[in-house]
């Protein structure tokens, strides 16, 4: 096993000994078990682990939607427990993005109108909304299905549409949970490698939870956690 | 369109059919309570129209007379009563507020048809007739009338001629000689009962009183006999010309009203004494204007010494304000079950609505959306539901009424006799239209917030694992 702490270049998370322990059916679990670890930033970084090793409460935790039982988490420096609810909210709508495994797109927004959603939320103003909303569909290549609701797109489509909402704003952090679990291989593939190019293009830093070998093949930093404490982590050279 | 109401009036077209459910409960207690609404104004003004045509708006009387007087009206007569008219009609407060001003006199007796020996105690009432019948004519509400003016039956300047109730004409035995329909024939008994020792007493004594009464001629019209104790306390006698009976809506007083020209009430009330008014009744050309003509009058009573007090329609005739209030307790009652079903029928959709978007509000929440912003979402649905119910069955209650006002339907609404064109009152109903629409919505909005309150409650990552 390998920890980096305060390695090189600035980081975009930094958890010390964070635990997260919750009920379940009056049985006490513990998702998370001490971890303490860094994220680099602009990276493309993946949580790997069998079901059940705790890896979704831990993007839950860093996608500041849930909150660690002890233990302190740093999410793009900011000390969440130290927010009010507003200020967690206002800081997950400025600096992190999701893209969820079933998509969860608004049903009756079309594609334009879920990708222009999280600007709204940000009072950006409309010229420069419709700008980057029409930027990024053309990104994912959703131009033509601009007007189309969720219940008209294919899995995929919907899953080019949740990434092209979870960066339109610019995030710092885009968090993915198992986001090609519910596509073809195909179409995973295709997933993956957009989101390669767009972390990329957007020098974002993405954090996927998986097991798809296919997309750990992708990944820069990679944290293999079992049992809900980090068992490996290794860094590809930037 | 902001985004708020943009996701708020599509998920109420997501489910169509629920949405319509809620926005047909909506519209139908708008519906209900507006048609109620513009039945009892209708009612409630034809009732007021009904007693102010009657008793005008304000009687002046004696201290003491509304309370004591009614026992004894001789002993509260206003000796000064054209003096006390002069100082209202010439006021230029009342001036302008004044339609009729009018003396009266009120009394009771007994009425006597000595042609088949009937007699029944009566309650008579001594009018100036041209000032009845220009109070007739007061219709602030513009209410339609049933049948066509009928021509006076008492005039100025015919001083022994009035007017019966058609109970009283028929206890009379009047019947035949009215031409009054639906009269059951008097059985031989009563046609010629056994002449009791008070009925001769009341005979003899009106043939030694009835000489000058007499002999104004009646034209061919039948005669009653009217026999009530002066102020004096003395027995007297004046006859009437009976010109028309008149139905009165109430039982009690159609078997008991004689309507007659002043003179001859005070006539008969002070014999050769002063001749007084009972009572002064004032006939505003407005409702509303009776606070400040009674205080007014307070005024001008209090400046000039005078021992004078002043009521109003609805504190002469009490039934007015029982009516209004049971009708109010009825309309409450009507708007508290229209609103209860209102409060479930919202609560129950957007709780529904809740339940199916869990996911959907958890990803809001992770976008960055605050509680108070998922609360904002789902009161704004539950508030364009209240909008387009409230909406709707407001203008499908101007639609029946509309109907029903073009039905040609009529009845015969308490304390009258004839009946009259029903109507649902829809002009000058600004208030209950805007009160109808604006609780509802708000109710609907208040319902919305009890699931909205659960909604923003939900933890974000409860919510998205909720499949």
């Amino acid at each position: 096993m390998s920890t980096q702490e305060g390695g090189p270049g600035p980081l975009v998370a930094r958890l010390r000994e964070v635990v997260k322990t919750y009920d379940d059916e009056g049985l006490r679990v513990t998702a998370v078990n001490g971890m303490t670890f860094d994220i680099p930033r602009q990276r493309f970084a993946m949580i790997v682990g069998p079901s059940g090793s705790g890896k979704t409460t831990l993007l839950n935790l860093l996608g500041c939607i849930d909150t660690p039982s002890s233990g302190r988490i740093e999410v793009c420096g900011q000390d969440v427990a130290a927010l009010s609810d507003n200020e967690v909210s206002d800081f997950r709508s400025r600096y992190i993005g999701f893209i969820f495994q079933n998509f969860n797109l608004i049903p009756v927004l079309s594609a334009y109108e879920n990708v222009e959603y999280p600007l709204l939320l940000l009072g950006t103003g409309a010229a420069e909304r419709r700008e980057r909303t029409e930027s990024m569909l053309e990104s994912v290549g959703l131009t033509a299905q601009r007007e189309h609701r969720p219940s008209q797109l294919s899995g995929g489509q919907k899953q080019r549409v949740a990434i092209a909402r979870a960066l339109v704003k610019g995030p710092e952090l885009v968090l993915a949970d198992e986001p090609t679990a519910n596509l073809d291989s195909h179409t995973g593939a295709a997933i993956i490698e957009l989101m390669r190019r767009v972390q990329h293009e957007l020098a974002a830093t993405f954090i996927f939870s998986t097991h798809d070998p296919q997309l750990i093949s992708h990944a820069e930093e990679t944290y293999t956690i079992r049992d809900g404490k980090l068992i490996e982590h290794r860094s590809e050279a930037a | 369109m902001s985004l708020l109401l943009k996701i708020a009036s599509r998920n109420i077209l997501r489910n169509g059919r629920r949405s319509l459910m809620t926005t047909l409960a909506i519209a139908v207690g708008a519906s209900a309570m507006l048609l109620f609404g513009e039945y009892l104004a209708f009612m409630i003004l034809g009732l007021q129209t009904t007693m102010v045509q009657r008793i005008g708006h304000l009687t002046v009387s004696r201290q003491g007379y509304f309370e004591l007087g009614s026992g004894n009206p001789a002993a509260y007569g206003i000796s000064d009563y054209r003096e006390v008219m002069k100082l209202i009609e010439d006021d230029p407060v009342l001036k302008p507020m004044l339609n009729v001003a009018t003396p009266n006199v009120t009394l009771f007796g007994i009425a006597g048809n000595f042609d088949v020996d009937a007699s029944k105690t009566f309650f008579g009432s001594g009018v100036v007739p041209s000032d009845r019948e220009r109070m007739k004519q007061w219709n602030e509400y513009g209410f339609e009338r049933t049948a066509p003016a009928q021509a006076p039956a008492m005039t100025d300047a015919e001083p022994n001629r009035g007017v019966i109730g058609v109970g009283l004409a028929r206890i009379l035995g009047l019947c035949e000689r009215l031409k009054l329909g639906d009269c059951p024939a008097r059985s031989a008994a009563a046609a010629a009962p056994p002449v009791s020792r008070a009925v001769k007493d009341f005979t003899e004594l009106a043939k030694g009183d009835l000489e000058a009464t007499r002999a104004a001629p009646g034209g061919g019209l039948p005669r009653i006999d009217l026999l009530a104790a002066t102020a004096g306390g003395a027995p007297n006698v004046v006859s009437l010309y009976v010109a028309r009976a008149e139905p009165q809506g109430v039982k009690e007083l159609d078997d008991s009203y004689v309507v007659m020209p002043l003179g001859l009430a005070q006539q008969l009330l002070y014999g050769r004494g002063e001749h007084k008014a009972v009572g002064i009744v004032l006939q505003l050309h407005r409702t509303g204007d009776i606070p400040a003509a009674r205080a007014r009058l307070a005024a001008l009573f209090k400046a000039h010494g005078l021992d004078l007090e002043v009521h109003d329609f609805s504190e002469l005739q009490p039934v007015y304000k029982q009516i209004i209030g049971m009708m109010g307790a009825i309309f409450s009652f009507i708007a508290a079950i229209m609103g209860v079903i209102v409060l479930f029928t919202v609560v129950n959709t957007m709780s529904m609505s809740v339940m199916e978007r869990v996911n959907e509000i958890g990803t809001t929440r992770a976008l960055g959306v605050r509680r108070a912003g998922i609360r904002r979402q789902f009161v704004a649905e539950g508030l364009l539901l209240g909008i387009l119910g409230a909406s709707a069955g407001l203008l499908a209650g101007a639609a029946i009424a509309y109907a029903v006002n073009h039905a040609g339907l009529s009845w015969t609404p308490p304390m009258q006799a004839r009946p009259v064109p029903l109507r649902l009152l829809s002009s000058g109903m600004q208030a209950l239209v805007i009160g109808v629409w604006l609780g509802l919505v708000a109710l609907a909005t208040l319902a919305a917030l009890i699931p909205a309150n659960r909604a923003a409650r939900m933890q974000v990552v409860d919510a998205l694992r909720h499949v």
